[in-house]
């Protein structure tokens, strides 16, 4: 990297993660002056986002190709008191948690206290959703039994396609003209709600015109004192460039970077969606105008390079908005989950990789950067220099790219109902979650913890944490003649756990559909426009509500424990096995081992545990799959858990796994930490034993130490361990690359690992920024070293 | 594969799935118990034996605790049993050219089980090695020749009263049946452990060189650069050590003896 760009990396690893109030100040300025009284709520919202828009501050850094910050700086993140309004305890939490803290200034906890809580306090989605489900569903939450996304964060859980390539504002405007145009108000009776709509989005559009404009005048200005004549004109092409985009389609490789850019900030300034917005298939939205500007001179690799490079520093600038409460929990960390992807097929499912494909992996490894994510797409059509190429960056223990089997994904969002071209055209986001890019709604609602069920069942409906009758009468365990007397009652546990969450969901859906639609957003995704729908409400094309179910090696490892130990070889009473879960088996110790270490575990392509994870499988797939949503869509299931998985465990006492109390849950869909002792084929195996075809997404973490991946032919066998799986149709497959000895050290010197980034779950954080359950689970998770 | 060839029992003490040193591609390697030879740097200690051992292990538990736990080495197993077990990494094997290593131990010790076995793994298409010291009658490699597609062969040392000193026997039986598997084809892959001051000196090495350049059909030569494995299953398996602590080769040094092999016309890798 050049100056610039080492210069631009250091500001931004510099920068301190703190807490802004502009926007929350802007949007209850908005709010209080009494136009929002006037107008529908959508045109509201578009009004109150125009407003932010117009007034916020416009941040140059020195030196940047691509401008627009969120907050006024770099790395200065906003609040949303109209979905979640912090208290000053909130505040107080963010500046001084150990872990992914937020400075807060003492002038802006007075601020929140004399203007944000009094106006927000009882309006905010939060405060509606509490207030909205019921007591079963809270009871359920505060168990742990399930968490929900949508409580603190929007659901806006999408990814872009190509269309800002080809088109700019000002054309969508003429779409929106043209949908306003083609109501129909005698037949239609939705006509005037989509009018509504329709202006929301169209003011919207507006909206982000504006705010380039505003870059453009500031770097005008800028450019009039700046003595460097270098710098001086790059800000005056600047200014043109944001002159130019988005109101118009780009015309080169610059426009494109930059346009999206101001549409990413206009995302997550209009609300702070979850996951975040990213451009997708960046690869194969960039190279026509890579290819334009090399033929025409305009480009050259080194400078296309630089504009990358430049682009995502951007993102780093950028952390997850301050998370509170459980949903800090299940997701502790700066990362926003902006995940980009490459490789791939193209929309004739031809294989897609090209020239930009390599120039991003360079981009990605010489960055080093926690945000963006990135990640490639390996269709059966990819050549295998692009797995080769994407292990090398893996192997110097960065935890990216996550490494996903293109070929299952087609077929995941064919089976949901997506037309061919649209599946081929999506991808993973987030962690893992399959998509059809520019096309979907693919809401994840919340984590679901499999093994607490399964706990409540063998205490016959009680929370033995609370003592609380949570759950379902499904019989005195001890009575059970058999182990499919027991999985039955578990699995009627688990249909009423299932059942209170998808109420919840239902309830929750209909209040972001009605408080918060997201205009902007909208006009980004097919077919909104065309449907004059809002986002929230049905608008896409597609809309999906997710369940993500966490701890299956947990659940299946406990089930076998029980079925082999109590009902078949038997070895113990199920009373003996219950008394020793109370007592955390502590004067169980031959019982634990025999749970340990003689039973079958999941995760060793064993023929006696596998099954049981098919099963557990089955009953989850069963009872959520198919389900309606109120957009029109389905609900659907993956298995991922970012860092539920801890917090999952947390709640859970000891487990028939012969896992002590409050321990992690395993993650994903990955063996219990340290139970798969076959290697990394017999954890494959048994990974492609569920169905990830009827999934959309399923998360597989395996770690290695350096010297695995220490030669090239390491790296082909390794290449040739992820084509088996994706043969098997394995959907993702993630790798950390450091020793224990390592992760040790750093945990004792912190301060010399600040750069150290690990694979988490689905995204990498830095190690230091982990909490200590979660820094000895990834020290404990197998080792698939070569003694 | 008749019926009663599928029964017959081989005693093993593991079997190592995604085996990437043994030969190419991806592969399951097969640990046979039982070894003639004696050699001062054993890796698989408790492969040596012909019988089944009872070892003291350090095993770690959930809690993060320690505990002593004696383990068993060693279990019988039959040929249809262990076809079931080594025919569920197929997919790997396939995509990546892999196939079966049977190593040890020394697998030629038990070659009823191991003729069998790779019978049954030549009528499933599998490929199929044999790590071995080559000490063995020779009418027991012209048994497996066809069934064999690489033998992964060990040569220690040139010198017999060293050989006879580090390994506990000749090595004339060895070099005979190297004779003989590299008269029938080019299936040979020659391994040399490269021990500090015991097989990785100069001299043997050259010597070596001087003996295979007879056989034209040697053309891949692996270095085996030494490890401290050693030194763990030493303490761990309580087994008196001969060996003191001996720092492993440098990086340098090891790609000065690779040079030195690949003078010679040899293809050369370091490591498996």
């Amino acid at each position: 990297m050049n100056d610039r760009i080492r210069q631009l990396r250091e500001q931004s690893l510099k920068a301190v993660p703190m807490v802004s109030l502009e926007r929350a100040r802007l949007l209850t300025e908005f709010y209080r002056n009494g136009i929002s009284e006037k107008v529908s709520i959508p045109v509201a919202r578009a009004l109150a986002f125009k407003y932010m828009m117009e007034n916020k501050d416009i941040c140059i850094n020195e030196g940047e190709l691509i401008v627009g910050e969120r907050g006024p700086l770099a790395k200065a993140t906003p609040t949303y008191p109209e979905i979640c309004t912090h208290t000053l305890g909130d505040f107080e939490i963010l500046d001084k948690r150990e872990k992914v803290s937020f400075k807060v200034a003492d002038a802006d906890r007075a601020f929140q206290k004399e203007n944000i809580i009094p106006f927000w306090s009882g309006r905010s989605i939060r405060d509606r959703v509490f207030e909205s489900v019921d007591q079963a569903w809270i009871d359920a939450y505060e168990a742990g039994i399930f968490t929900e996304f949508q409580e603190q964060r929007a659901p806006g859980h999408t990814v872009l396609d190509d269309k800002i390539y080809k088109k700019g504002f000002l054309d969508f405007k003429q779409d929106i003209k043209r949908s306003l145009e083609n109501l129909d108000f005698y037949t239609d009776p939705g006509a005037m709600h989509k009018r509504e709509q329709l202006k929301a989005m169209d003011i919207a559009a507006d909206a982000i015109i504006l705010y380039a404009k505003r870059h453009a005048d500031k770097l005008k200005k800028l450019a009039k004192s700046e003595t460097n004549t270098a710098r001086k004109n790059e800000m005056i092409l600047m200014a043109e460039i944001c002159e130019w985009v988005p109101a118009h389609a780009p015309r080169n490789f610059h426009e494109a970077l930059q346009y999206y850019w101001f549409v990413h900030l206009g995302v997550i300034t209009e609300l702070n969606t979850w996951d975040s917005f990213n451009p997708g298939r960046l690869d194969r939205h960039l190279l026509p105008f890579y290819r334009k500007g090399i033929e025409d001179s305009t480009l050259t690799e080194e400078s296309a390079r630089e504009l990358l490079q430049s682009f995502w520093i951007k993102f780093n600038n950028q952390p997850a908005p301050p998370k509170v409460g459980v949903t800090a929990e299940e997701s502790n960390t700066y990362t926003d989950f902006c995940l980009i992807n490459l490789g791939g097929v193209n929309e004739q499912g031809e294989n897609a990789v090209n020239e930009m494909t390599y120039m991003i992996l360079d981009v990605i490894e010489e960055m080093r950067l926690l945000q963006p994510s990135s990640m490639v797409q390996i269709s059966k059509k990819n050549p295998d220099q692009l797995i080769k190429r994407a292990l090398k960056i893996i192997k110097t223990g960065y935890g990216q790219p996550s490494l996903f089997n293109t070929d299952a994904i087609v077929q995941e969002l064919i089976r949901q109902g997506k037309s061919v071209v649209d599946a081929r055209n999506g991808g993973a986001s987030g962690c893992v979650e399959t998509g059809a890019f520019g096309k979907e709604s693919y809401i994840l609602t919340g984590y679901f913890n499999l093994p607490k069920v399964l706990e409540i069942t063998l205490n016959n409906g009680v929370d033995p944490r609370t003592g609380r009758q949570i759950g379902i009468k499904t019989g005195d365990p001890t009575k059970f003649q058999s182990f499919d007397e027991l999985y039955a009652a578990y699995e009627k546990q688990l249909g009423h756990f299932i059942d209170i969450k998808i109420k919840g969901n239902v309830i929750i859906e209909r209040l972001w559909a009605e408080y918060l639609p997201t205009p902007f957003l909208s006009i980004l995704i097919d077919d909104c426009i065309v449907n004059g729908k809002d986002y929230n409400d049905g608008g896409a094309r597609y809309n999906t509500s997710y369940i993500q179910g966490v701890g299956l090696g947990s659940i299946t490892d406990s089930l076998n424990g029980i079925r082999y130990n109590v009902f078949e070889r038997p070895k113990y009473s199920m009373h003996e096995l219950l008394e020793a879960l109370k007592a955390n088996f502590i004067g169980y110790e031959s019982l634990q081992e025999a749970l340990l270490y003689e039973t079958p575990k999941y995760g060793n392509d064993d023929d006696y545990a596998d099954p049981t994870a098919r099963r557990v499988f089955e009953s989850y797939f069963r009872m959520v799959d198919g389900r309606p949503n109120t957009k029109g869509g389905h609900f659907r299931i993956n298995m991922l858990p970012t860092t539920c998985h801890v917090y999952f465990g947390r709640v859970i006492g000891a487990l028939p796994d012969g896992r002590p109390a409050c321990q992690p849950l395993s993650e994903g869909i990955s063996p219990v930490q340290g139970a798969d002792c076959k290697g990394p084929t017999a954890v494959l195996k048994s990974a492609a034993k569920i169905d990830h075809i009827r999934t959309g997404g399923t998360l597989l973490n395996q770690k290695f130490t350096p010297q695995v991946l220490g030669d090239d032919d390491g790296i082909t066998k390794l290449a040739h361990l992820i084509r088996a799986y994706f043969t098997m149709d394995g959907h993702h497959i993630q790798f950390n690359v450091v020793d224990a000895a390592t992760l040790r050290e750093a945990q004792k010197h912190p301060e010399r690992y600040r750069d150290l980034i690990v694979r988490v779950a689905g995204y990498s954080d830095y190690f230091i920024d982990l909490g200590i359950d979660l820094q000895n689970e990834i020290i404990k998770r197998t080792e698939q070293s070569l003694s | 594969m008749n019926n009663s060839s599928s029964e017959i029992k081989g005693l093993i003490f593991d079997i190592k799935k995604y085996a990437i040193h043994d030969g190419p591609g991806i592969r399951t390697t097969v640990f046979l118990k039982g070894c003639p030879l004696d050699c001062w740097w054993c890796h698989n200690p408790e492969g040596r034996s012909d019988t089944n051992e009872i070892f003291k292990r350090h095993i770690d538990i959930a809690d993060g605790g320690k505990r002593i736990k004696e383990e068993k080495v060693g279990r019988l197993i039959s040929v249809a049993e262990l076809m079931k077990e080594l025919k569920k990494d197929t997919v790997f094997y396939d995509q990546s050219g892999g196939g079966i290593t049977f190593s040890g131990g020394e697998p030629m010790q038990q070659i009823g089980f191991l003729e069998a076995a790779l019978s049954a793994c030549k009528n499933e298409n599998l490929i199929t090695a044999v790590d071995t010291c080559g000490y063995a009658p020779i009418k027991d490699f012209e048994r497996i020749y066809p069934l064999t597609d690489i033998f992964l062969y060990d040569i220690k040392l040139m010198d017999d009263g060293l050989h006879q000193k580090y390994t506990g026997v000749s090595n004339q039986q060895i070099f005979d049946n190297l004779a003989f598997l590299a008269g029938q084809g080019d299936k040979i892959n020659l391994r040399i452990p490269l021990i500090p001051g015991i097989t990785d000196t100069a001299e043997n090495l050259e010597a070596i060189v001087r003996f295979i350049s007879a056989y034209k059909n040697i053309k891949h030569i692996s270095l085996l650069p030494y490890n401290r494995l050693n030194e763990d299953k030493t303490k761990r398996f309580a087994l008196p050590d001969r060996m003191g602590k001996l720092q492993a080769q440098s990086e340098e040094s090891l790609k000065g003896k690779a040079a030195f092999f690949e003078k010679h016309g040899y293809i050369v890798k370091v490591g498996g």
